[in-house]
């Protein structure tokens, strides 16, 4: 059975290798296909071993092995080896990550955005498939930084071949920023397995008596690295352009889980690894994370476009998911862990909206848009229920992960920490406040033209799993959080 | 005294040289292009088995001080220069040049490189270089243009300067210590017993010919500043011949760097070349507009992060090798694409010429996308990725920490340059259509679609596979330390 965990790395690569031999339509297809098969494996590896969906107590260090593990010794000079495993903490970013890597390709069967042929862009997405489930999976910090950087060129030729009409000076500006952060992450690496001796995560977690100034110098180029990633603010600068400009696959995928690699890698190496550099940097961390919040809400209520305001939205969710990480607490990080799925459901759905909003009326400017409640209710209902899930309502997937990142910084104590909480809580209204004014803009008021009022099938299929997730998320979140309580505490109590 | 001399030693040279007279006789004899182009292809192999076959062995040897002495990373040194020899060879097989003086001078050069690789004194190491280059010098101006002329002239003139620097180092050092011998010059070899020990007022006589001897050698590998040659001469050269001057004779440069930084101390020169090296040659590379004169920039940032291990002295030579490794198969692959792209006699061009051609040409796009993402660091060239992963690691672990991140930083400035070039590939050339492009579509010749297959088999492989370059140069460092 562990033998799954390359199984499900090595089928969207050979899918993605037919897929770019075939004609276009049977690619496209093919693409799907496999897909949907790793969907399907990526469910069976998020299954939890037998027992472990109530073994919510027990600390003790044998519930800490991972649900399943597979270690084949790969490169002995560089101390690298093929060790990948899933437990709670990354199953449901797996199982995210199947799940819109094949809503992605189902949506490219129905519609090829312009640039290029439709198959390389599946067959791309496969691509950027692998190389986001095995930095998920990798249980080797160098293995990790491997699967992290082959992301980078399929995503930069996604938005460089299919994007808008700035699509060069965006993808340029996407792929420079997120190489910046991973060279730092190459050097942060480097620096803790030359220190440590071994690059296996599960010896190196807590720390594995590395020295004071280690943790520090490493913690400081994690978190550079992973800041660039996320993107924490001041390091957004490059989201915005690039969701604004990729095509809507590329945007979803990216906003989706992408940007979860970051996050993912702050809580599994910056803080698993270094611990005693995440106490220290911590507070730096929490008040650019709120600031993040606070900024990104307020260049919300100024923003024009479409696709611009979500990319922008993302950067202050993304600061929730940080301020969780930044208390180290096991609530905080279970409501970063929570935070990061509900907001790839979410903003997948919103940039899926998004982009059907822009083919039907060719703007993505709010000044142009307004009555889509009138030209068509059903997409205008669905990009409520998304919006307002996205400003988190209670009950709905934002929710949990806002809130509980609040109540974490609260937990925390202290002045610092009291008036972080307060800040984030009002950057919370504040988000509140952008969703309704962008609602009023794109639902109501006068229609400039009437568009085609009904949903095709293949776009039904595609977002239908995103609202049901949402709802799903909101109502039931330990089906995230179940499996988690064990790796965080031993993630946390590294600390004291 | 009587020298015994091992010949088994010496078979990869016999093999090398023999192939060389065997392609003259071939032109006069036989004087058909297959001919000799397969007599000189089947001549650079026999000298890749024969490396395998004579592995380790050693001769001219006075005690335990050989002037002749092979470990294996000779062998993988001589397997690659032979490798390098037969694919340039196969990219060559219609460049308008007379092919019996062709193939000659390109197996001389080869040749060259297998002294380089067994070398075990400073002069044999200087003899090597030369043979190496000598031959380059009337490859480079082959295609009688004043551009091919001004080329080998420039090159010529460089290159004779550097031996002639590299040459009074080794003077210097000899009359400092009384050897030549590169075991003996190690201090840490127990071998210097023999000649007389460094000391007193000889100390800085002897530095300043490791420094010169550095310099001269630098000139090779196109390091900045003795760097102005390269870009002239590549953009001059033949493709083909440019290939090999950015592959194989940058080899040569960096195992004779390699063989003295990791003997002498030279201070702080070799860190200073590196970062003036990948900096300037990154910086310069963003401005051009010339394909081979892109390459040839790039090729010259790449001298520099195979410098960068070499300042950790005799730990980084293995990292430096390894990279050279990587490095030389995925440049190759990007100068085949280029050669497959073009009519068989032409110049690089503009790099907006490309325009549009990877939807005309799909495969050899794709492969120049590999080769340049590798050159990047970065997966889909996972080769070149473990390349950059070594060097960082090397420099990490022996407490160069600041030169892996100047390391870092010029990753990200030369993917600047590697991606617009490959994103031209695909754009969509405005205003024209497809038959109108400067490059049409021409049918790939067999020797250098077989040319690109292998290099490129050989680039998935080693990307997949990094451990069998670890271990190949990883015992030629144990062997000759």
């Amino acid at each position: 059975m562990n033998a799954l965990l390359i199984v499900v790395l090595m089928v969207p690569a050979l899918g993605a290798a037919i897929t770019a031999l075939l004609p276009d339509r049977a690619g496209r297809v093919a693409a799907t296909v496999t897909a949907a098969i790793t969907f399907m494996l990526t469910v069976v590896l998020a299954l939890p071993r037998t027992g472990a969906w109530f073994a919510y107590v027990g600390t003790d260090r044998e519930s800490l092995v991972p649900w399943r593990e597979v270690n084949v010794s790969w490169i002995p000079s560089l101390e690298v080896d093929f060790h990948l495993a899933v437990d709670g903490i990354s199953a449901p970013l797996v199982v995210l990550t199947g799940l819109l890597t094949l809503l992605c390709c189902a949506y490219t069967i129905g519609k090829v955005p312009e640039g290029g042929s439709g198959r390389t862009l599946a067959a791309l997405l496969l691509v950027l498939e692998v190389g986001i489930l095995g930095t998920f999976l990798a249980f080797d910090l160098v293995l990790f930084f491997l699967f992290f950087e082959v992301t980078l060129l399929p995503m930069y030729a996604v938005i460089a071949g299919w994007g808008g009409p700035d699509k060069r000076r965006a993808a340029r500006k996407f792929v420079l920023y997120t190489l910046f952060g991973s060279v730092l992450l190459l050097l942060g690496v480097f620096t803790v397995v030359t220190a440590a001796g071994t690059a296996d995560l599960s010896a190196l977690l807590g720390g594995l008596g590395l020295s004071r100034t280690t943790q520090y110098v490493a913690f400081t180029l994690f978190a550079l690295a992973f800041a660039v990633k996320a993107p924490l603010w001041p390091l957004h600068t490059w989201l915005p352009d690039a969701h604004t400009e990729a095509p809507t696959v590329g945007s979803v995928l990216l906003a989706g889980v992408l940007l979860k690699m970051g996050t993912y890698g702050l809580i599994r190496i910056g803080v698993g690894v270094t611990p005693s550099g995440a106490a220290w940097a911590a507070p730096v961390l929490a008040v650019l994370a709120v600031a993040a919040i606070v900024i990104g809400s307020l260049v919300c209520l100024r923003q024009t476009e479409l696709k611009r305001l979500i990319a922008y939205s993302s950067v202050g969710h993304m600061g929730f998911v940080l301020l969780g990480i930044a208390t180290l607490t096991i609530t905080g990080v279970q409501a970063a862990l929570i935070g990061n799925v509900a907001h790839g459901v979410i903003t997948g759905l919103l940039f899926f909206l998004a982009g059907a909003i822009k083919d039907r009326t060719h703007s993505g400017d709010l000044a142009d848009l307004g009555g889509l409640r009138e030209t068509s209710p059903r997409l205008a209902g669905l990009f409520g229920f998304a919006a307002i899930a996205s400003l988190g309502l209670p009950g709905l997937a934002g929710f949990w992960g806002e809130a509980f990142a609040v109540v974490a910084a609260v937990q925390r104590g202290g002045p610092l920490w009291i008036t972080l909480a307060a800040v984030a809580a009002v950057g919370g209204a504040l988000t509140a406040a952008y969703f309704l004014r962008l609602l009023r803009r794109v639902t109501h008021g006068a229609a400039p033209a009437p568009l085609s009022p009904g949903i095709a099938r293949g776009e039904w299929l595609a977002w239908a799993p995103l609202v049901l997730l949402a709802l799903l998320l909101g109502l039931v979140p330990s089906l995230v959080l179940v499996g988690t309580h064990d790796p965080i505490s031993a993630i946390t109590e590294a600390l004291r | 005294m009587i020298q015994s001399i091992n010949h088994l030693a010496l078979l990869p040279l016999y093999a090398a040289a023999g192939t060389a007279v065997l392609v003259l006789l071939v032109d006069l004899t036989a004087g058909r292009r297959s001919a000799i182009f397969g007599t000189a292809a089947a001549g650079s192999l026999i000298t890749a088995v024969v490396a395998l076959y004579s592995s380790g062995e050693s001769t001219f040897c006075t005690g335990a001080l050989c002037s002749w002495s092979g470990g294996e990373a000779s062998t993988v040194i001589v397997i690659l220069f032979s490798l390098l020899t037969l694919g340039v060879l196969g990219l060559s097989t219609r460049t308008p040049a007379p092919p019996g003086e062709f193939c000659f001078l390109l197996v001389c050069s080869m040749a060259g490189g297998v002294v380089v690789a067994y070398a075990g004194d400073l002069v044999t190491l200087i003899v090597g270089l030369e043979t190496l280059t000598l031959p380059l010098y009337v490859l480079t101006g082959l295609r009688r243009t004043i551009a091919g002329a001004a080329s080998a002239v420039t090159f010529f003139l460089v290159s004779v300067v550097s031996t002639a620097i590299a040459l009074l180092g080794a003077g210097l050092i000899y009359a400092a210590t009384g050897a030549l011998h590169l075991a003996a010059l190690d201090p840490h070899s127990g071998l210097t017993s023999g000649s007389a020990p460094v000391a007193g007022p000889l100390l800085p006589l002897a530095a300043v010919g490791a420094a010169l001897l550095v310099i001269g050698f630098a000139f090779k590998i196109a390091a900045v500043p003795l760097h102005a040659w390269a870009p002239a001469t590549y953009d001059g050269a033949p493709l083909p011949v440019a290939a090999y001057l950015s592959t194989a004779s940058k080899l040569g440069g960096v195992v004779a760097l390699a063989a003295i930084v990791s003997r002498l101390d030279t201070g702080p020169l070799i860190p200073i070349l590196a970062v003036l090296t990948m900096t300037v040659g990154n910086l310069v590379a963003l401005r051009q507009t010339r394909m081979v004169r892109l390459l040839a920039w790039s090729s010259v940032a790449q001298a520099g992060y195979i410098l960068a291990p070499l300042s950790a002295g005799v730990h980084g030579v293995e990292a430096a090798l390894a990279y050279a490794t990587f490095f030389v198969v995925l440049e190759f692959i990007a100068f085949a694409v280029i050669v497959a792209l073009l009519p068989p006699d032409a110049h690089g061009g503009d790099i907006a010429s490309y325009r549009g051609a990877g939807r005309r040409s799909p495969w050899p796009a794709a492969l120049f996308v590999l080769a340049l993402s590798g050159l990047a660091g970065l997966p889909p060239g996972l080769a070149g990725l473990f390349a950059k992963v070594t060097i960082v690691d090397t420099l990490i672990d022996h407490g160069w920490g600041w030169l892996a991140g100047v390391v870092a930083v010029n990753a990200v400035i030369a993917l600047a340059y590697y991606v617009r070039t490959a994103a031209i590939l695909y754009a969509p050339a405005p205003g024209l259509a497809v038959a109108d492009l400067r490059l049409p579509k021409l049918p790939i010749r067999w020797p250098v679609a077989a040319t690109l297959i292998g290099a490129t088999a050989l680039a998935v492989v080693l990307g997949f596979f990094p451990q069998l370059v670890y271990d190949a140069v990883g015992m030629v460092t144990m062997s000759t330390l």
